[in-house]
C-alpha cells in the first residue's frame, strides 16, 4: 500500500508544483499588465495635480513631469491667485445648488416609493411604469421649455432654478431605487405598526426610513455627484452670480492656453470633495450603480 | 475590502448585478410581499380589483423559484395576511398625499416639457412661424448636423463596445488578484470626478507639445527609440548648375556617380547657422573606400567658398546616406557628428549617392489629437477613460454571482480557462454584459460635457454631437429655439427603444 501510494503521492505534488509554476508566471504577466493599467488610469489625474502645483513658467517651458526630478517647483500660488479672484463664491453657490438638491429628491422620492411600494392605489402600476420610462429622458428636452417656464416664473438664472431642475429629473432614478427598496421590507414590519394605528406618515419616519438608510446613503451619494458635477443645468439656467464651479471654470476654457494656471487649480478644487465622499462612501456608491445602471 | 466592492448588498444591487434572475432580497420577495400583487402581464389597467387572494396566488410560484426562504413565510399565512390588508390597508387618498410633490415635479419638468418641444419644434426659431417638419428637414440636410449625427454614430458604434469589452477584461483579470479593491477604486475613480475636470485632464494629456502633453511625450519617446533619424527640416542642396547634389523627389542626389576610392562632397544650405552652432567643424573624409562629407555650406555673417568645406563650417552629423546602384540600394550608413560618412566593402562600379527624405523631415512631434481628424477618438479615448471602471464593477458583481460548481464542473472536465471563460462565462454573464452596453449607450447619445470641454473651439464642428449641437442651436448663440426643440426631441425619439428595454426589463423581473 505505502509503496504504491507513495509515487503517485509525489508524482501529484510534482504535476501541483509545475501547474503552480504555469500559475505564477502566468498570473506575474496579468499583475504586471494590472499594474500598467492602473499607472495609466491615475497619470492623467496626477498630471492635473501636478500642473496645478507648478508655476505658469514652469508649466509653460516644460513638461509636468519634471517635478519628480526638481521638487523644489511645488508652488501654492495658483491656489492662493484662484482663492483670491473670487472663485470661493462659485464654490457656495455648489454647495448651494448641491445640498437642496440632494435632500429634497431623498425626501420627496422618499414618499413616493412609499406609496408606490405599500399603498394600494387604482393605477399604480402603470403610473410607476410611467416613472420607469422616465428613467432615461435626456435633460436636453427640458432646457428650453423650462427656461421659458423660469422666465415667466421670473426664477431664471436663480439658484431655486437650478435646484428644481435637478430635484425633477434625479425623481425617477432616486423613486425607482427606494421603491425597489422598499418593496424587499418584510410586511410584517408594517402590518405590525398598522394593527396598532400607527398613522402612515408615522409608519413611514419610524418603520421605513430607518430601515432604508443604506439605499437613502446610496441614492444621496449618487444625486450629490450628480449634481455636484453637473455643468449642462448650470450653463442654461445659472446667471453669473448664482454659477457653481463647473460654469465658472468652463468660462475659462475659450483661454485654455494661458489659463491653465487658473483651470487646473479650479478642476482639482472641484474634484476633491466628490473624490473624498466616493473613498468614504464608496459602498453605497457602488450598491447605487448597481441598483440603477439605467439611468 | 474586497466585499466592499464586489459585495452588492443594497436589495436593489443583487438585482441587476444578476441581470435577470433577480436577488432574493429584492424582487423575489416582491411578488410575495405586496399584497395586491401587480399582474405582471398587462400591468396597466387590467388590474383585479381588491385584495382577493388569487392575484397573489398566481404570482406566487416564480417567487418560490427563486427563493424559498421568503414563499415559505408568504405561504404560511396568505390568508391572514390578505384579510389584514383588506382591513388596514391606508386609503387612496394617503397614496396622492405621498406621491404629490413627485408627480407635480415630474408632470411640470419633465412631461410637460416633451409635450412643449414637439410643438416648439414645429416652429421657426422666433417661435410664432408654423415651419411644419422642416426643422427635422434641416437636421438630415444641413452639413454641419450631419456631421453630428455622424459622429453620435461613431460613439454609439465604438464607445460602448470598448467600454463593456474593457470592463469584462478587467473583471475577470481582477478576479484572483489579491489587490484587486485597489485596482477597482483606481478604475472607478474617475466616476466621482465631474466630466469638466474630466475635459480639463485630458485637454492637458492631450496637449501638441511633448514637452507638455504626457501623451506626446509617450508616443514621442517610443517613436524616437525605433527611429533615430535626427531630422534637418528645411536642408537643401543649392539650385544651381555648379552644385554637386540635386533634389528628386525629397532626396538629396549626386549629380555624378561616385567610385570607391572616391570622395563626395554634398553641400546643403537652408539651415540657420545657429540652428547646428554645437556642431563640430566639417571635416573633408580621409580615403578609404567611398567616403564623403555632408555639410552646411554656409558660413556665419557671410564669405567662404561655395561647394568647399571652409574653416568655420559646420558637418551635419546623424544624416542617412545611401549608396545606390541600379536603381537599388546597396549599402546604408550615417554621417559622423562632423559629417563626414563612408562605406566601406563596396565592390567595384559606380554609385549615386543619396540622402533620403526622411533626413529632411520635421522631428517627429507626436500625433495632434485635438486636431479636426483625431478629435473624435481623443475624446472617445476621455470617455472609456471614465466609464471602463464602471462596467467593471458592474460585470465583476456578475461575475461573483456566477455558480462556482459550473466553473468547478467545467475545469474537472478538463475544460482550458479559455473554454471556460468563452463558454460558460460570458453566456452567463450576458445578461449583465447587455445592460452595462445599453447603459452606455444610452449615455453616449447624450454625450456633451466631454466633447465640449476637450474640443477646442475651432474644431468643436468637426466633433461636434447631438446633445452638443442641441445647446449650441438654442443657447450658445445659435439662437434658434425650433431648431434646439427639433434636436431635443429627435435625441429623445432615439433613446425610446431603451426606454421600451428598460420597461419590458423592469416587467420581466417584477414577476
Amino acid at each position: 500500500m505505502t509503496t504504491l501510494t507513495e509515487p503517485r503521492h509525489a508524482r501529484a505534488i510534482e504535476r501541483g508544483f509545475l501547474a503552480r509554476l504555469v500559475d505564477r508566471l502566468g498570473g506575474g504577466l496579468i499583475q504586471v499588465a494590472l499594474v500598467l493599467i492602473a499607472v495609466f488610469w491615475l497619470v492623467p489625474t496626477l498630471g492635473l495635480l501636478v500642473v496645478s502645483l507648478r508655476g505658469e513658467t514652469e508649466n509653460n517651458s516644460t513638461g509636468w513631469w519634471t517635478l519628480f526630478s526638481k521638487p523644489a517647483q511645488v508652488t501654492f500660488e495658483n491656489y492662493g491667485n484662484l482663492l483670491a479672484s473670487g472663485f470661493t463664491s462659485s464654490f457656495w453657490n455648489t454647495v448651494l445648488i448641491t445640498v437642496p438638491a440632494t435632500v429634497l429628491v431623498i425626501g420627496i422620492a422618499a414618499m413616493a416609493a412609499y406609496a408606490f411600494a405599500w399603498i394600494d392605489f387604482p393605477g399604480r402600476d402603470a403610473v410607476f411604469l410611467v416613472v420607469v420610462a422616465l428613467l432615461v429622458v435626456p435633460v436636453q428636452i427640458a432646457l428650453i421649455p423650462i427656461a421659458k417656464m423660469y422666465g415667466a416664473l421670473d426664477i431664471f438664472g436663480s439658484i431655486l432654478g437650478v435646484v428644481l431642475f435637478h430635484v425633477a429629473f434625479g425623481l425617477p432614478f432616486a423613486i425607482f431605487l427606494l421603491r425597489n427598496f422598499f418593496v424587499g421590507i418584510p410586511r410584517e414590519l408594517l402590518e405590525a405598526a398598522r394593527m396598532d394605528g400607527a398613522p402612515e406618515w408615522r409608519i413611514f419616519a419610524t418603520v421605513v426610513f430607518p430601515l432604508a438608510k443604506p439605499a437613502i446613503a446610496s441614492l444621496g451619494i449618487f444625486q450629490f455627484l450628480w449634481v455636484w458635477n453637473d455643468l449642462l443645468v448650470a450653463l442654461v439656467f445659472a446667471d453669473t452670480a448664482n454659477q457653481p464651479m463647473t460654469k465658472a471654470l468652463q468660462s475659462q476654457m475659450r483661454q485654455f492656453g494661458t489659463n491653465v494656471d487658473i483651470l487646473a487649480p479650479g478642476a482639482f478644487l472641484s474634484l476633491i470633495i466628490p473624490l473624498v465622499l466616493f473613498f468614504a462612501f464608496q459602498r453605497y456608491f457602488v450598491q447605487g450603480l448597481l441598483a440603477g445602471s439605467v439611468k | 475590502m474586497t466585499e466592499r466592492l464586489n459585495g452588492p448588498q443594497a436589495p436593489g444591487g443583487d438585482d441587476l448585478a444578476a441581470g435577470a434572475s433577480p436577488g432574493p432580497t429584492d424582487a423575489s420577495t416582491a411578488p410575495a410581499a405586496s399584497s395586491p400583487a401587480p399582474p405582471p402581464e398587462p400591468p396597466a389597467g387590467t388590474r383585479p380589483a381588491g385584495d382577493s387572494p388569487e392575484p397573489r396566488a398566481s404570482s406566487e410560484p416564480p417567487a418560490s423559484a427563486q427563493s424559498p426562504g421568503s414563499s415559505e413565510a408568504a405561504a404560511a399565512e396568505p390568508p391572514a395576511r390578505g384579510a389584514k390588508a383588506a382591513r388596514l390597508g391606508p386609503s387612496p387618498k394617503m397614496a396622492v398625499l405621498f406621491l404629490l410633490p413627485a408627480l407635480l415635479l415630474l408632470a411640470a419638468w419633465v412631461i410637460y416639457p416633451i409635450v412643449y418641444s414637439i410643438f416648439r419644434s414645429l416652429y421657426d426659431a422666433a417661435g410664432d412661424g408654423f415651419v411644419g417638419l422642416d426643422n427635422y428637414l434641416a437636421i438630415f440636410t444641413d452639413s454641419g448636423t450631419l456631421t453630428t449625427i455622424r459622429n453620435n454614430i461613431i460613439w454609439v458604434v465604438v464607445a460602448p463596445l470598448i467600454v463593456t469589452v474593457l470592463g469584462l477584461m478587467f473583471a475577470v483579470l481582477t478576479e484572483r488578484i489579491r489587490w484587486a479593491t485597489a485596482f477597482k477604486l483606481v478604475l472607478f475613480m474617475p466616476m466621482a470626478v465631474s466630466l469638466l475636470a474630466a475635459g480639463v485632464i485630458f485637454r492637458l494629456v492631450y496637449e501638441q507639445d511633448p514637452d507638455k502633453g504626457v501623451a506626446n511625450a509617450v508616443i514621442t519617446v517610443v517613436h524616437d527609440t525605433f527611429s533615430s533619424s535626427q531630422g534637418y527640416p528645411g536642408a537643401r542642396p543649392r539650385e544651381n548648375d555648379e552644385a554637386p547634389a540635386v533634389l528628386k523627389g525629397g532626396d538629396v542626389v549626386t549629380r555624378q556617380s561616385a567610385q570607391p576610392g572616391g570622395q563626395v562632397l554634398i553641400p546643403l544650405v537652408g539651415l540657420k547657422p545657429d540652428a547646428v552652432a554645437k556642431a563640430p567643424p566639417a571635416k573633408p573624409a580621409g580615403s578609404g573606400g567611398l567616403s564623403g562629407t555632408v555639410w552646411l555650406d554656409v558660413v556665419r555673417g557671410g564669405g567662404g567658398t561655395v561647394n568647399q568645406i571652409d574653416d568655420a563650417e559646420k558637418g551635419l552629423g546623424g544624416i542617412t546616406v545611401e549608396a545606390v546602384a541600379d536603381g537599388q540600394v546597396k549599402a546604408t550608413t550615417e554621417t559622423a557628428a562632423d559629417g563626414t560618412f563612408y562605406f566601406s566593402g563596396l565592390s567595384a562600379g559606380s554609385y549615386d549617392i543619396r540622402l533620403p527624405k526622411s533626413n529632411f523631415e520635421a522631428p517627429f512631434n507626436g500625433l495632434t489629437w485635438l486636431g479636426p481628424t483625431l478629435i473624435t477618438p481623443a475624446i472617445i479615448g476621455a470617455y472609456i477613460w471614465v466609464w471602463a471602471g464602471f462596467a467593471m464593477v458592474l460585470i465583476a458583481a456578475g461575475l461573483s454571482a456566477i455558480p462556482r460548481d459550473a466553473l468547478e464542473a467545467a475545469r474537472i472536465d478538463g475544460a482550458t480557462e479559455w473554454q471556460v471563460f468563452r463558454r460558460i462565462t460570458v453566456p452567463l454573464l450576458a445578461p449583465v454584459l447587455l445592460v452595462v452596453f445599453v447603459t452606455m449607450v444610452i449615455n453616449v447619445l447624450k454625450v456633451f460635457d466631454l466633447v465640449f470641454i476637450i474640443a477646442p473651439g475651432s474644431v468643436q464642428p468637426q466633433a461636434n454631437v447631438i446633445a452638443l449641437e442641441m445647446w449650441r442651436v438654442s443657447f450658445g448663440g445659435g439662437g434658434n429655439q425650433g431648431m434646439g426643440s427639433a434636436l431635443a426631441i429627435f435625441l429623445l425619439v432615439l433613446v425610446l427603444p431603451f426606454m421600451i428595454f428598460n420597461i419590458r426589463r423592469f416587467r420581466r423581473d417584477e414577476r
